[in-house]
């Protein structure tokens, strides 16, 4: 994943507004990297630039091999199978039990065969502690019971990618430690790379990489060991 | 069960069927709303079919091959009269076999119990050629003065009054201060513009309207030689014919242009036919209305679903999974509901009321194409779900 001189504005004429300013990044495969600032410092707009959720204005995105700058809609959406996103909301569907919001993000890959689907989703709610909310509705889990089902529905996948907001701020400490843990495990075994925006201490103090915006620049670029 | 048969059918999770069931109480209105339209649809159908039933069917108790009608006769029962000399001009084409005249008129029957308002034909008992085999078979008594046959289907005629007459016990009654008697009965039926029908002799005919002449009958009948077409002698007869207003075409024209006439151009058509359109829109207007709420409570996840890599096929596929599920499942009870109502209103007027398999295909198919002409509007607000909102 990576960013070369990278601006994004949003608004037209006099109302128009820089976000970004010359982003330059490279994030390596199989780290946890944390993008962390004050709001309004351009991590979200960052993210979504990233995740192909928004439109290259000027500069470049490389995500998996490509360009993002003028791709084509479904190259965008062919490449947004291959990550994992976890929203602060955790925007399950609420007609879908547990189960069946984690097959979604299996499903998107294409056919699958609905036994394996449902083995593969219970395996990953099993995983984040979920195994006895197999067929509860959103409706009836708790806060961090939901986040942890959108946790398990970006990961169901295998992602190449996965891009996070607040992803434990519904989470008690056990289970954001969890979270962690399984993100880490995924980056040593599968390769998969984690950009998380966090404010959680617990997360900053384990990743590869602290990334700080200021006013929409990067004003600090920290690796840890 | 139904869940698990539509992901066999789509491979995937019926999201749709789901979001719909979701909420029960709301998925039960919409169908009650759909299924309301349908039944509105049905029962206007049924009604314009029991008109195109009524308006065809006296045309069946006669046999011809061209009709010749004066200018303003949309209808059988409608315009003035034609002179006979004009059947003598046609007899004059080759394949003019033989013609006759057709008279026609209402006659009012006052019983002790009720009126019944007959639709009267005089014809020439002496060429049963021209009439329906059932009818021709029992023209013997027409020759008789004052004679007729009834209509046994005739709405406010006992069933068994009107199987009590027979040649050996016939039944008159007064009409026009002139005593008629029926002899026997034919198979017509009530409709729109009378009770039932009588056929009597045209010497009967004028004797009971005495205003009408025997050298101006309403229409007249042609019977062509065999082998000989009906549109191409009338297109002939147009020519040969003097008066160039006359409306000359085969009988088979006649009945569908007085269809159509009775359809497009009366306002008891109009109005049925208007009927049928705002049952289609009811229906449009309550599975976009369900459809479009939907979308819009679930914008949130339908932006997930983008953000994870759903394709624009995928979400159309919800919604029109949706607008199938809510045709369907509406048009089961609509149907049954329009035919308990048609079926209660041809009992209470005695009208052929019914839903046909035909109207059943018909309303099935045009539910499924406007249910999914609703989705393809709603899906429009499916483009307002922007992923990069949800972070």
């Amino acid at each position: 994943m990576q960013a070369r001189a990278l601006n994004h504005w949003f608004g037209q004429g006099e109302a128009r507004k820089q976000a970004l300013y010359d982003i330059n990044l490279r994030i390596a495969r199989g780290s946890l990297t944390v993008l962390m600032g004050p709001s309004g410092s351009g991590k979200t707009t960052l993210l979504t630039l990233l995740g192909c959720l928004r439109e290259v204005q000027d500069g470049s995105v490389t995500l998996l091999g490509h360009e993002l700058r003028g791709a084509a809609a479904a190259q965008n959406v062919a490449l947004r199978r291959r990550l994992g996103f976890i929203f602060q909301a955790h925007n399950l569907h609420e007609s879908l039990t547990a189960t069946q919001n984690v097959v979604m993000g299996l499903q998107v890959l294409g056919r699958v065969d609905k036994d394996r689907a449902q083995a593969a989703a219970a395996h990953a709610l099993g995983l984040l502690g979920l195994s006895d909310r197999l067929d509860y509705l959103p409706a009836n889990l708790s806060g961090g019971q939901k986040q942890r089902v959108a946790v398990a529905r970006a990961l169901v996948g295998n992602p190449d990618v996965v891009l996070a907001d607040e992803p434990t701020a519904a989470l008690d400490k056990e289970s954001g430690a969890n979270v962690v843990d399984l993100l880490k495990r995924l980056g040593r075994a599968r390769g998969t790379t984690t950009l998380m925006v966090t404010h959680d201490n617990r997360i900053v103090e384990r990743a590869d990489r602290v990334l700080t915006l200021e006013d929409g620049r990067i004003v600090e670029d920290r690796t840890q060991g | 069960m139904i869940g698990r048969l539509l992901q066999a059918l789509f491979g995937r999770l019926p999201i749709g069927w789901l979001q719909l069931t979701h909420s029960r109480t709301r998925f039960a209105a919409a169908i009650a709303g759909v299924a309301f339209a349908n039944a509105l649809v049905f029962v206007q159908l049924g009604i314009m079919q029991s008109m195109a039933t009524a308006t065809l069917r006296p045309y069946a108790f006669f046999q011809a091959d061209v009709m010749i009608s004066a200018a303003e006769a949309n209808a059988l029962a409608e315009g003035g009269n034609v002179a006979r000399q004009w059947m003598l001009q046609a007899l004059a084409h080759p394949d003019v076999a033989s013609g006759m005249g057709l008279f026609l008129a209402n006659v009012s029957w006052q019983r002790d119990t009720n009126t019944l308002g007959l639709t009267t034909f005089g014809i020439d008992p002496a060429q049963p050629g021209f009439l329906a085999p059932e009818i021709a078979a029992k023209t013997g008594p027409l020759q008789v003065q004052m004679a007729g046959l009834l209509d046994r289907l005739s709405r406010g005629l006992p069933k068994d009054e009107a199987a009590g007459i027979r040649p050996q016990a016939p039944l008159s009654f007064e009409a026009s201060g002139k005593t008629l008697t029926l002899y026997d009965t034919f198979s017509g039926g009530g409709g729109f513009g009378g009770d039932g029908y009588m056929i009597v002799s045209d010497q009967t005919f004028l004797t009971l309207f005495p205003a009408r002449q025997s050298g101006a009958p309403d229409h007249i009948l042609l019977r062509l030689r065999p082998g000989a077409d009906p549109d191409r002698v009338s297109a002939e007869l147009r020519a040969l014919i003097s008066d160039k207003t006359l409306r000359i075409r085969s009988y088979a024209d006649a009945a569908q242009e007085d269809l159509t006439y009775q359809q497009t151009k009366r306002p008891t058509g109009i109005i049925f036919g208007f009927g049928v359109i705002i049952g289609v829109l009811v229906g449009l207007v309550i599975v976009y209305q369900v459809l479009s709420t939907d979308v819009a409570d679930h914008m949130r996840e339908y932006a997930t679903f983008k953000a994870m890599g759903y394709g624009p096929g995928f979400f159309l596929g919800i919604v029109f999974e949706e607008a199938l599920i809510l045709g369907l499942s509406g048009f089961v009870p609509g149907a049954l509901i329009g035919g308990v109502l048609l079926t209660v209103m041809g009992m209470m007027t005695t009208l052929q009321l019914a839903v046909t398999p035909g109207m059943i295909l018909s309303v099935f198919l045009g539910t499924l194409v406007f249910s999914t002409l609703s989705g393809v509007i709603a899906t429009r607000r499916l483009a307002a779900a922007d992923p990069a909102d949800l972070f």
